[in-house]
């Protein structure tokens, strides 16, 4: 191999390492304040991009009737969960919170179709459509089972990867797509060596979102609860931090990422209803390098992944992705011999 | 339930499986063999996720490299199925060896994350070796072949299928109620509940995650040559969830769970198929959407499954009892000799512990004699139980030595200490409640046997069986609970669980007793019963060190007393004077500011 | 006037397990009562429940207001606040942001800034540590800090359990001291402790608690001098003694 493929390995590494690095935020953002490993991250991220993509065909996205319907159901539980508890006084609230929030972009993404809005335009209305999903889908599946163990809350996620990759292929169809580049512009870094705008953009993305929610975690309020829920959520209910609350600014979050890495990743490759998981997977490679908790360490993984993966395809692609899963298994072997040698009880599963 | 009950109704399922293929046709009959196999990787993962606690998303990995290996065995080799079985267990053993040695020690939710890193490359590996057929998989695999039958038809392999089922349940079944299933069912109750009876937790969970793949194998070799095609998309990791969800939906906690699960899931299967294909052209693929609703609610509402269901039920009605043991002239478990009374079994030498910056035990030491009750007290924060852990071999020591019965057991690991003869009661009950009065106390005889899960499975054990029972009925005579030998040991009191705890260590023959706070959270009746007991097994010439924070309770008991405070040793004494020294009231019961 | 905190016939139990059995008690508003008991006397357990950590069955009453409907988070809205037995700190936070997230219920009435500064007077050793991290700090700063976290909110009943555990003696005296200024600022206070002598001494009140059930209360004054007491704590016949 010599010098100038491997530099050209190390730069498509690093983008695709962007996008895992914003994937690893939204996963550990996630995992830290709920505990849950949320597996079909990269699905959502799939929803957006064929969001995108119908934006840009003129046509109103199979995404208004998938929030529209997640909406309605959490509407439905959230009524039924207030009425079994004899609140009343708080049907209202819930029903403008659950129902009719979520349905604010949906009108939105209605008014991009019929006004023909220009290019991005339809991006903020893809991120802002995609936003309630996993608010939503949380709320029907995970808040109601929120103290379970995390094995139980894994084996959710896990199910609700192959239950939304369903609802994609209902929603979406099976067909691909792929929406026109952000940018066409390219940088000549030396002579015979162009990085490509998309590149830059991705990374500038990432880099841009890390050090955003770096100044939310560090300087405010919000930023501070969702760290303290994540570090003891005792601690943070004694002082009035309701878990519940954290929990749905973090899955909000994560939407948005989501949202964005869809945006960001369309242009680059054919996406497909079921095109997230591999994303999403390799963003838990990293944010378990970053032990489910730290955003620093998740964010080196990231880059890490993204290059041994750009490395690994060039030395057996039809391998590649059976090497970048077996990586998890030395990471996972670090991992615990690093933690903390505690005789933690086993979950308990039935009961 | 009822063991005449149980007897008819296992008779019964027999019959029905053996007639069924007559009534059901063809096309029945196929899904009864869809149902067999998958019933023989649910039920390893009943056992591996249920019972052992290590949950796996990836037993359908297992599955294809059994498959596959029986499948590249005889089309490419022209060889037979029969060394294809042999091959896929030899194959499939070696890779859960393989992959248990390397994750099993993970703690945490690291080991489910781990099954889903394997689960997920091995049928990637299947698809993109191209001796294995690629994506395509390997298809013309031989049927199979006794004597002159070839089982190639749905009705013939029908009765190879259900009585491997069916031995497999005989296996599984003899397996949970032996030596080795004991310590499988008490896996979850943490590594140091196993080492304190002189168990391995990692060596039991490696082997059982074995026996589980094995299970998988044998379902995976049937499947080869059942379809006669093999590809990777039925190992991938969702097939490994489907099963995943079969456990769930029998009942993860229960045997026939994996029966009942496979049976329900897969006949739910092929109804909803039928259903949706009328509904959408999507109709086959939308059957995920069904499956994860379906999945997702018995998460909420059931995790217990069906068996769980039927279980509680069942346990509202009566209290079930445990079949006394006849006495058929097998020698008793062989005794160790107890040491002289008044000779040192125990020395503890300026015993050290730190955590981090932490100072929890600081040069103590101390020693006890045979046949005494030393009592280990001190106020809340003192280092007690830091102290206990020490001993025990529960928690590393940091400085100073420990010797018991003369051997230096400093840096022996907690079980090896076990088996020297010392033997240990939780300060938070460690029982796990699902397990009988009876059997919970057979767990403590451990060390004394040796049967491992295939002899215990084959059922080959029953001479030691008898013995541990036999054993077991004896302790439970000892303390007072032989008559609640057949109820749950999470339905006693929290007084009986206590004593349940030390007839389990009374169990192992111990020469030294350790009791972790013994007392704490009894009344006054059941404090007296305690401190009876403990009395009448000193007479009898067992050792007692008592880590105890009740002073009425140790006091009234003990015959020299250890008194700790800051992590250090304040004095030691008989109860008279220690009760008498200012230094212990003010320690107590604190001083005026 | 109704009682600061009133608890009739709590029964808390960890599945089968009753830990407190039928406990009534009751604090005055401007009260210190102090719940002693040895090990295991279900102290703890009352504590948590009282706070809603732990469900509970028998009332319980806040200021004449039913608890029962009322989560954790609630109850510190409306003026209660635990200092529990194991601090439950940020441990990866600075000491300021641990304070700061004490009054995460005022932010929307009014700076917190204010409370901090008064709660850097109390404490000059948290002031002095403001930007370590919670888990470097000892075993006192610890409990100051807990402390520290709980008065950011303006409670007006304080929960304390067990805040002399592990300290040394010289420490337990300062934190007790700052416990009896707090009542002179108005605050009511409910303390568990294994110091008995020492809770005795600052508490107005006082129940004796051993394996779930009040077996003495009265006034603090009464009780350190009951040889009741000393005998739950060091065994032995009080009748004998």
């Amino acid at each position: 191999m010599d010098w100038d493929l491997a530099l050209i390995l190390l730069v498509d590494g690093l983008a695709n390492g962007s996008v895992y690095l914003l994937a690893g935020i939204g996963l550990v953002l996630i995992f830290s304040v709920t505990r849950v490993l949320f597996v079909p991250f990269g699905d959502i991220a799939a929803f957006a991009a064929l969001t995108l993509a119908a934006f840009e065909a003129g046509r109103l996205p199979a995404t208004v009737g998938m929030v529209a319907t997640l909406a309605a159901l959490a509407t439905l539980a959230e009524t039924w969960r207030l009425l079994r508890i004899g609140e009343h006084r708080r049907l209202g609230r819930a029903l403008v919170g659950w129902g009719l929030l979520p349905l604010l972009p949906c009108a939105v993404a209605w008014g991009v179709v019929e006004s023909q809005a220009p290019g991005w335009l339809q991006i903020l209305a893809t991120l802002l459509l995609v936003l309630p999903i996993i608010p939503l889908v949380a709320r029907l599946t995970l808040q109601p089972i929120a103290d379970a163990s995390v094995l139980v809350l894994l084996m959710v996620s896990l199910v609700l990867h192959f239950l939304l990759s369903g609802l994609g292929l209902l929603f979406f169809g099976a067909e691909g797509s792929r929406t026109k580049p952000l940018t066409s512009l390219n940088w000549e870094v030396v002579a015979g060596f162009t990085v490509g705008g998309q590149t830059l953009l991705m990374v500038a993305a990432a880099l841009l979102l890390s050090a955003l929610f770096y100044l939310a975690f560090e300087y405010t309020v919000i930023g501070k609860a969702l760290r303290a829920t994540a570090v003891n959520r005792v601690g943070a209910r004694l002082v009035g931090i309701r878990p519940a609350q954290t929990a749905l600014l973090a899955y909000c979050g994560a939407s948005l990422l989501a949202g964005l890495i869809g945006v960001l990743v369309a242009p680059t490759t054919t996406m497909y209803y079921d095109s997230g998981f591999i994303i999403g997977l390799r963003a838990f490679i990293a944010a378990i390098i970053g032990a489910l908790t730290s955003y620093p360490l998740t964010a080196v993984g990231a880059l890490a992944v993204g290059i041994f993966e750009s490395f690994a395809s060039f030395w057996s692609g039809a391998l590649k992705d059976a090497i970048v899963f077996g990586l998890l298994i030395p990471v996972l072997i670090l991992r615990s011999y690093m933690a903390l040698h505690v005789d933690d009880e086993i979950e308990e599963l039935d009961e | 339930m009822n063991k005449r009950v149980n007897t008819f109704l296992v008779a019964l399922l027999v019959a029905t499986i053996a007639v069924l293929p007559a009534m059901i046709g063809s096309f029945g009959t196929a899904l009864m063999n869809d149902i067999g196999v998958s019933t023989l990787v649910v039920l390893g993962l009943v056992m591996l996720t249920g019972t052992g606690g290590a949950t796996s998303f990836g037993q359908a990995a297992f599955v294809g490299i059994a498959a596959y290996a029986t499948g590249w065995l005889t089309t490419t080799q022209d060889l037979s199925p029969w060394l294809g079985l042999l091959f896929a267990l030899f194959l499939t053993g070696a890779a859960a060896l393989a992959i248990g040695m390397l994750t099993l020690h993970l703690g945490g939710h690291y080991l489910p994350l781990s099954t889903i890193a394997w689960g997920l490359s091995i049928p990637l590996l299947f698809g993109n070796i191209a001796a294995l057929g690629s994506n395509t998989g390997l298809a013309n695999i031989p049927p199979l072949q006794i004597g002159p039958w070839s089982l190639m038809e749905a009705k013939t392999i029908y009765y190879l299928i259900w009585p491997v089922v069916g031995l497999a349940f005989l296996f599984s079944y003899n397996l949970m109620n032996s030596r080795a299933g004991r310590a499988i069912r008490s896996l979850r109750g943490g590594a140091t509940l196993l080492g304190s009876v002189g168990a391995d937790a990692y060596r039991v969970r490696l082997w059982l995650f074995v026996t589980a793949a094995q299970l998988a194998a044998i379902a995976g070799w049937l499947y080869a040559h059942m379809n006669r095609f093999v590809s990777p998309s039925a190992f991938n990791l969702r097939a490994s969830i489907e099963y995943l969800l079969m456990a769930i939906a029998g009942g993860v906690g229960h045997l026939a769970g994996a029966l009942f699960g496979s049976g329900v899931v897969l006949l739910l299967k092929n109804k909803v198929q039928d259903a949706l294909q009328i509904l959408s052209s999507n109709g086959a693929r939308l059957e995920i959407i069904v499956f994860g609703i379906v999945f997702i609610l018995l998460l909420h509402f059931a995790r217990g499954g069906a068996m769980g269901l039927i279980a509680r039920w069942s346990a509202r009605r009566k209290t079930p009892s445990a079949p006394a043991l006849a006495d058929d002239g097998t020698p008793p478990l062989p005794r160790r000799p107890l040491p002289t009374r008044g000779s040192e079994i125990l020395r503890v030498e300026h015993a050290l512990k730190r955590f981090g910056g932490l100072v929890a035990v600081n040069d103590v030491s101390f020693t006890v004699n045979a046949g005494e009750i030393v009592g280990l007290i001190g106020p809340n924060g003192a280092g007690k139980s830091t102290l206990f852990n020490l001993v025990t071999g529960a928690a590393p020591v940091s400085g100073g030595t420990i010797a018991f019965c003369g051997r230096d057991i400093t840096h022996l690991p907690q079980r090896r200490i076990a088996r020297l003869g010392m033997a240990r009661t939780f300060q938070h009950v460690n029982l796990r409640p699902n397990m009988s009065v009876l059997d919970s106390v057979a767990l403590g005889a451990h060390a004394r046997g040796s049967a491992g899960m295939l002899r215990g499975g084959l059922s080959l054990d029953r001479r030691e069986e008898h013995q541990i029972m036999a054993e077991a009925w004896r302790q439970l005579a000892r303390v007072g609970l032989a008559e609640r030998a057949g109820e749950r040991a999470g339905s006693l009191p929290l007084g009986w669980q206590r004593i349940l705890e030390i007839a389990r260590a009374l169990a192992a023959d111990p020469i030294l007793l350790v009791l972790d706070e013994p007392a704490a959270g009894l009344r006054k009746q059941e404090k007296a019963a305690l401190a009876e007991l403990l009395r009448g097994l000193r007479s009898e010439g067992i050792t007692i060190l008592i880590v105890e924070h009740d002073m009425d309770f140790v006091m009234k008991l003990v015959d020299r007393l250890v008194v700790m405070n800051f992590g250090s040793m304040l004095l030691q004494d008989s109860p008279a004077v220690v009760r008498a020294d200012p230094r212990v009231q003010s320690a107590y019961l604190g001083s005026v500011l | 006037m109704s009682a600061m905190l009133e608890i009739t016939d709590l029964h808390v139990a960890y599945g089968r397990v009753e830990a407190v059995r039928g406990v009534s008690l009751s604090l005055q508003p401007g009260q210190i009562v102090s719940v002693i008991g040895p090990n295991g006397a279900g102290k703890t357990t009352l504590m948590a429940a009282a706070m809603g950590l732990l469900p509970s069955t028998g009332s319980l009453r806040f200021e004449g207001e039913d608890l029962r409907r009322l989560d954790v988070e609630a109850r510190v809205e409306r003026g209660m606040c635990l200092v529990p037995e194991g601090r439950e700190l940020f441990g990866t936070m600075s000491v300021q942001d641990n304070l700061l997230l004490g009054a995460y219920t005022r932010h929307r009435r009014g700076a917190p800034k204010q409370a901090l500064s008064s709660v850097f007077e109390r404490f000059p050793r948290l002031a002095e540590r403001r930007r370590q991290r919670a888990s470097t700090l000892s075993g006192g700063e610890r409990q100051m800090l807990a402390l520290g976290r709980a008065l950011m909110a303006m409670p007006r009943l304080l929960l304390l359990d067990e805040p002399s555990l592990g300290l040394a003696p010289l420490i337990v005296r300062d934190i007790l001291h700052i416990v009896r200024d707090l009542r002179a600022e108005g605050v009511s206070i409910l303390l568990v402790e294994q110091n008995a002598r020492a809770a005795l001494e600052i508490s107005d009140h006082g129940y004796v608690l051993e394996t779930g059930e009040v077996v003495v209360a009265g006034p603090s004054a009464t009780l350190a001098n009951d040889p009741r007491v000393q005998a739950i704590y060091l065994g032995g016949d009080p009748e004998t003694d």
